[in-house]
């Protein structure tokens, strides 16, 4: 299915709609509030840009500083190159420590390269322990949002789907079901050998990987089990703390209107000796999956990125559909950017052309991405290499051709305003228009006034 | 001063007599005012279509036609963004024509943005009575800052009273072609604008862009709101709002 279809059924599911309403309030307005605190937003928003901007510069040689420092406080650094790279290396870490269970903390880049079947093929038992990504394990389902993985799902759809799968008397409060999940997974993080994680950013100057939750399942995951696997993508990587600092102003702010998450775990290196606590061994998987081809092109800035889900949040096509319709692991304008660049223009290639180009996402995104601008290059990229259908093609042509020639323009002009006229009937409305359903099936279109202004505006003079 | 109107092809299609508002008010604040024959459209559908050529092809008639000009103006962000923030990146490798475009780029203004920034205009021609909610269209908003020069305009208007409806500076889902390429989704954020507008209770709401107020009326109207007027920014301040 395409995501147009998709998209048509997302418009008529009503609990979905539910679910998107009440989301889209909630992150648009704390959002906007919280960066009403910083007293001036667009000064760290170049600056966040500026910094991403000279890590995306020099890429290798902060990866490289960051291996190295990450190697000197015991992590071993493992490069992947494409998905299934990933999947391999982590499935022979996997075999390496006999490891029969993984607890996971949530991890886009995992989902990129479905991690998860990977592992339970190779006999790995995974536990999704993010509460949202849990409840999507439970249910079989991909997430639908980058920060907010389960914001297509209603509480009630919860409550029945933990009724049915932990088989315990149904809840409806949301503190009684988070309690029902904690109960559930404790012994899940007591009992697992490897514990997976994303990163936010990786610090090159310290070699530690850096990740921001709320529900500390965090902290547990990258902790208690003896062997930690944090799973991310090469772009992640930021100079020093300092850097840091000023990026964790804006990244919980612009995902989910936080001053500061709950939590701020930093990861360097393996237990030492004086440690309470922390994992024997440390495996850092750095993926490639498509990033490199970007660099140095037009569409270098998205790797700026910083996962903050700000654009799909504020964009209006996004906030009426949810997530799933984008078909792949990323939504919203930063999906419609990052899918069709990993997974191939040809194979999403609606996604581009599906924005109204209003502008809002790029004036939210704390990195500065020009979102639009990049789609309309994505949209360019597929004329270029025949992408598009001949009716369309066809009908750019004509419009090319008869507005450059005016006196033809003019005339084709006077001609379609009497035609539409004359359709409304004497009325001011047309309810149909011959290939026109796309517009008409959900709207009038308002018929013109007859005469063209050119005509009008002659006439005046003369 | 000579200003150059360029009516955009919706206006001259659609709606004449926005043009006519617009130039009786270009006119009022004292400019000899210019409407080149053979202008056509600014190039959009080609250029967010993923085809250029066309669109520079259309930038450089733009530059012609309005060459003996002080002052380009639109009644339209839209059009007067894809000459002001557009074109000048359409020649972005072309350093010679470059030139030639940034300058006309920096003497184009959406309608209202020119009237109150460089007119300065005191008084409006029109009247209103009644209560009005204004709609912000997004390239005139996001691209050129076009937010409270409307809303000042407005307030000059005797016996009008502006009542803000929620959620103004979002999109009403036209996005040229993609409002017929994806009519549904389209639809369905015409329909949130509608309920946005019908929430305000005010009786019409006022916009600056033709493909906005298309797109609004349509969807009010076949929701059978045939009450609620949809009125250009220009036919208020003109007086022009006919019926
Ligand atoms: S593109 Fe910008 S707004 Fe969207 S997720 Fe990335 S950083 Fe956030």
């Amino acid at each position: 299915m395409h995501f147009k279809a998709r998209a048509g059924e997302k418009l008529r599911d009503t609990r979905l709609q539910q679910a998107l309403a009440k989301a889209q309030g909630k992150f648009v307005h704390t959002r906007a509030e919280a960066i009403l605190e910083l007293e001036n937003f667009e000064a760290y928003r170049d600056a966040a840009a500026s910094i991403r901007d000279r890590v995306i510069r020099d890429l290798d040689l902060y990866l490289e500083q960051f291996e190295k420092n990450a190697s000197a406080r015991g992590a071993v650094v493992h490069w992947a190159e494409t998905a299934q790279d990933v999947n391999r290396i982590v499935c022979e870490i996997a075999e390496l420590h006999g490891v029969r269970k993984a607890v996971k903390s949530k991890s886009m880049v995992s989902e990129e390269c479905a991690l998860n079947e990977a592992l339970e093929a190779a006999g790995v038992e995974v536990v999704e322990t993010d509460l949202g990504e849990y409840i999507l394990q439970l249910a079989h389902e991909p997430p639908s949002h980058i920060v907010a993985p389960v914001v297509h799902k209603t509480k009630d759809e919860v409550s029945d789907l933990f009724e049915q799968k932990h088989k315990k008397p149904r809840k409806t409060g949301i503190p009684e079901l988070c309690r029902e999940a904690r109960e559930v997974l404790r012994p899940h993080f007591l009992s697992a050998d490897m514990g997976i994680s994303g990163a936010n950013f990786l610090i090159a100057e310290t070699g530690s990987t850096l990740i921001v939750t709320n529900e500390g399942n965090g902290r547990l995951v990258t902790t208690m089990p003896r062997v930690h696997v944090a799973i991310t993508g090469i772009e992640k990587v930021v100079p020093t703390l300092e850097d840091i600092a000023t990026l964790l102003r804006l990244l919980p702010r612009s995902a989910t209107g936080q001053a500061i998450t709950n939590y701020v775990s930093i990861n360097t290196g393996i237990k030492s000796r004086d440690d309470s606590d922390g994992p024997e061994h440390f495996h850092i998987v750095l993926v490639d999956a498509g990033r490199t081809k970007l660099l140095g092109g037009v569409m270098q800035s998205m790797l700026r990125c910083i996962r903050c889900g700000a654009c799909m949040n504020h964009c209006p096509v996004y906030q009426n559909i949810g997530g799933h319709a984008y078909g792949w692991v990323y939504p919203g304008p930063m999906g419609s950017v990052l899918t069709p660049v990993y997974a191939g223009l040809e194979n999403a290639l609606d996604l581009p052309n599906a924005s109204t180009f209003c502008g809002e996402c790029a004036v939210v995104c704390p990195v500065k991405i020009p979102l639009p601008d990049l789609m309309r290059n994505l949209r360019e990229q597929q004329t270029e290499q025949g992408l598009r259908s001949w009716q369309e093609r066809l009908a750019l042509k004509i419009w090319a051709w008869t507005a450059l020639h005016p006196g033809i323009y003019a005339a084709l002009s006077r001609i379609a305003a009497r035609i539409l006229k004359g359709m409304a009937g004497g009325g001011k409305l047309l309810h149909y228009l011959p290939g026109g359903h796309g517009w008409t099936d959900g709207r009038d279109l308002p018929a013109p006034e007859g005469r063209t202004f050119r005509e009008l505006y002659r006439e005046r003079r003369r | 001063m000579r200003v150059g109107l360029f009516v955009t092809c919706l206006v001259d299609l659609m709606r004449p007599r926005i043009g006519f508002a617009a130039l009786q008010l270009l006119e009022a604040a004292g400019y000899e005012v210019i409407v080149p024959d053979a202008q056509t459209c600014c190039g959009q559908p080609g250029y967010n279509s993923g085809d250029r050529s066309p669109a520079k092809a259309l930038a450089l008639k733009v530059l012609r036609e309005f060459a003996g000009c002080d002052y380009v103006v639109a009644p339209s962000g839209s059009c007067a963004g894809m000459i002001r923030e557009h074109y000048p990146r359409l020649f972005q490798d072309e350093p010679q024509q470059l030139e030639k475009i940034s300058e006309l780029a920096q003497r184009t203004y959406e309608l209202t943005d020119f009237l109150v920034n460089v007119a300065k205009l005191q008084n409006v021609l029109g009247s209103f009575h009644g209560s009005i909610t204004y709609h912000d269209s997004c390239s005139g908003l996001r691209e050129l800052g076009v937010k409270n020069q409307p809303r000042q305009l407005l307030a000059k208007t005797p016996g009008l009273q502006l009542k803000e409806m929620r959620d103004c500076e979002t999109c009403c889902g036209f996005g040229g072609t993609f409002s017929v390429k994806f009519g549904d989704i389209s639809t369905r954020m015409a329909d949130n604008k509608c309920n946005a507008i019908q929430a305000s209770g005010a009786a019409a709401v006022v916009l600056g862009d033709l493909g906005c107020m298309l797109n609004i009326e349509g969807r009010l109207r076949r929701r059978g709101d045939n009450k609620t007027r949809v009125l250009h920014v220009a036919e208020i301040l003109a007086g022009e709002e006919g019926t």
